[in-house]
């Protein structure tokens, strides 16, 4: 089933284009990560899925509209945004009793019982929480709502590496199952390599790579070069080079040059390249002053998959 | 494709259990709730004011509890004390229903957590009709049960003084007739506090939707604006009549909260039949609209 279906979506602030005709697909059960760099069109691809946003061009999601429907659309999506949104105001309890007020899925006993795991208790205002703690409690709003559509906007910004592992460690262990699809964008990229199914790169409003997980593997490799080799290396034009202690790492499409894993291994050790690497590969300065004398990659039409 | 395209937003439920659905007015209520928690001033401005009240009002009663001793003269000063009372609190709640009209859907965009009450099942219409209802229904209805409990208080303290002078304490319960000074009282809340000023907090709320800082000039300044450009090209002042008109009321209904002839005050017919009262609400409708579309549009500033 599809959850998210777009088609030619655009969208434009002033002259500034911010989504240049974006054509995507998920399925549920997929859990997408959504990466670019800033002033990409991430947030702005987010707020238009989420009805937040007018845009041009075709958008469905569960089957919605979500422009003209957000309010029934937000039964089957939940949201978390780059930053604390909860009203500083709000008593922990008085969350919760809206939130079950307002919403037909929301079991309250179930973000209770997460609460109880933490050392957030219900009398407490959101102004006295710290952010960790009101990045748990939006955590715990939301995972006790039945929703097939979890969409997160940088939603580890600012918390320390113990909240942001639990953070994802409860989201995939107490929330997430086939039926439900997660969204998420994030800087913290190597963080959530093991945690997604499906990886997008976006630049300047484009979608330049989409593709699964077990697609990125099998397609992009690092192979670890050693300097008499170089030469021999370079010459199967790798996509991205880049010198590691004397030694160079070279960042090879194995679909785009056809080549394989053994004639690779020839030249040095393999292995997987991070979602960070490719990124940087992608759509970071080609020859910056890291690297010198090395091919550079080609811009790709072939990148862009469909 | 088309297979896809068929999918409808109801097939999507079928493999679900649905929990209990929720009655349309529920979100409604609950942000209603959820304004009462955010802005406290709602209820708590008019009670210490009331509490001001009845702290003078015990510091004249006793006071004069040796002067006054004709039960007629108490009835006048108890009189005085309700119609004060309940300009006071009036006043109180129209301060305040300005104040949270202004904040209202501007304070939730500062700081952010518009994003938080978007990413819930609730429209922009039953969000912007919430916060219209603190104005035109909450603030009159708490106005009223606080004048007349204030009201009510007042009148056995000065029945007691009365006692404790051996005085008749009939006139008091007599003179003023409570039961039909409170329905007085209500009728003008919903009639003048609701209808009639319910363009001015729809203007408010637009203005709250739209402007980015400075909701309070941006509502002020154009009315400013226009009526010193009347002046200065025309000579007239007509516009400055029109917000006149506008915050005293109806010709048929200025306030009279006392006095013998209030009764005469408490005149429907007429008041449905002013044309102003018809405008103002059309106006009212036509700015809680523009706020509803704003508010759809903006995200947080």
């Amino acid at each position: 089933m599809t959850v998210i279906e777009a088609r030619g979506l655009r969208k434009a602030f002033g002259a500034t284009i911010a989504l240049d005709g974006i054509d995507l697909r998920i399925e549920e059960g997929r859990i997408v990560g959504l990466i670019g760099p800033n002033g990409a069109g991430k947030s702005t691809v987010l707020n238009a899925i989420l009805g937040l946003i007018p845009y041009q061009g075709e958008l469905k999601v569960l089957g919605r509209d979500p422009w003209a429907e957000r309010d029934q659309l937000m039964r089957d999506i939940c949201f978390i945004a780059d930053v604390a949104v909860l009203p500083r105001w709000m008593r922990v309890s008085q969350a919760l009793e809206y939130v079950a007020g307002v919403h037909p899925r929301f079991e309250r006993a179930k973000a209770e019982a997460f609460l109880a795991k933490t050392t957030i208790t219900p009398a407490r205002k959101v102004r006295d929480l710290s952010k960790g703690m009101v990045a748990q409690l939006h955590l715990a709003l939301v995972m006790a709502i039945d929703a097939k559509l979890l969409v997160l906007d940088e939603p580890t910004l600012g918390l320390d590496i113990l909240y942001r592992k639990q953070f994802y460690d409860s989201l995939l262990n107490d929330y997430f199952d086939r039926s439900r699809t997660i969204i998420v964008t994030t800087h913290q990229v190597e963080e959530i390599q093991n945690v997604l199914t499906d990886v997008m790169f976006i630049d300047r409003g484009r979608i330049v790579l989409d593709c699964s997980m077990e697609t990125f593997e099998a397609r992009y490799v690092e192979v670890t070069v050693n300097p008499d080799r170089i030469a021999a290396a370079r010459a199967l034009k790798p996509i991205y080079e880049r010198p590691v202690f004397g030694r160079s790492i070279l960042l090879f499409d194995l679909t785009f040059e056809r080549l394989d894993r053994q004639q690779l291994a020839a030249l040095g050790e393999l292995h997987t390249p991070s979602i960070a690497d490719l990124f940087v590969a992608v759509l970071g300065n080609p020859l910056g002053q890291r690297t010198v004398n090395s091919p550079g990659p080609t811009p790709n039409p072939t990148w862009s998959s469909r | 494709m088309n297979t896809q395209s068929n999918v409808t937003p109801e097939s999507f439920d079928s493999h679900r259990i649905t929990p209990a659905v929720l009655s349309p007015t529920r979100p409604f209520y609950w942000s209603v709730r959820r304004e009462l928690w955010e802005y406290r001033s709602i209820y708590i401005a008019p009670l210490a004011v009331a509490a001001v009240t009845l702290f003078g009002f015990l510091i004249a009663t006793i006071g004069r509890a040796m002067s006054v001793h004709d039960p007629a003269r108490r009835a006048g000063v108890l009189e005085d004390s309700n119609g004060f009372a309940a300009l006071m609190i009036m006043g109180t709640a129209f301060v305040v229903g300005v104040f949270y009209c202004l904040e209202a859907l501007h304070g939730e965009r500062r700081d952010r957590s518009i994003l938080f009450w978007k990413s819930l099942p609730v429209s922009d219409l039953t969000t912007v009709l919430s916060k219209a209802t603190i104005p035109l229904v909450v603030l009159p209805l708490l106005s009223f049960v606080i004048t007349v409990v204030l009201q009510f208080i007042m009148l056995l303290l000065s029945s007691a003084v009365l006692l404790g002078t051996g005085m008749s304490v009939a006139p008091l319960w007599t003179q003023a007739s409570f039961f039909q000074m409170s329905m007085m009282l209500l009728y003008h809340l919903f009639a003048v506090h609701a209808l009639w000023y319910s363009p001015i907090y729809g203007w408010l709320l637009l203005v709250s939707s739209w402007a980015r800082r400075a909701a309070f000039l941006w509502a002020a300044l154009p009315f400013f604006a226009i009526g010193i450009v009347e002046k200065i090209a025309f000579g007239t002042a007509h516009f400055v009549g029109l917000l006149q008109y506008r915050l005293s009321g109806p010709e048929a209904y200025t306030l009279t909260a006392r006095g013998g002839d209030a009764m005469s005050t408490v005149d429907p017919v007429s008041f449905l039949a002013t044309p102003g009262l018809w405008i103002g609400l059309a106006l009212a409708a036509a700015f809680l609209a523009g706020a509803v579309r704003m508010r759809r549009y903006q995200g947080p500033i």
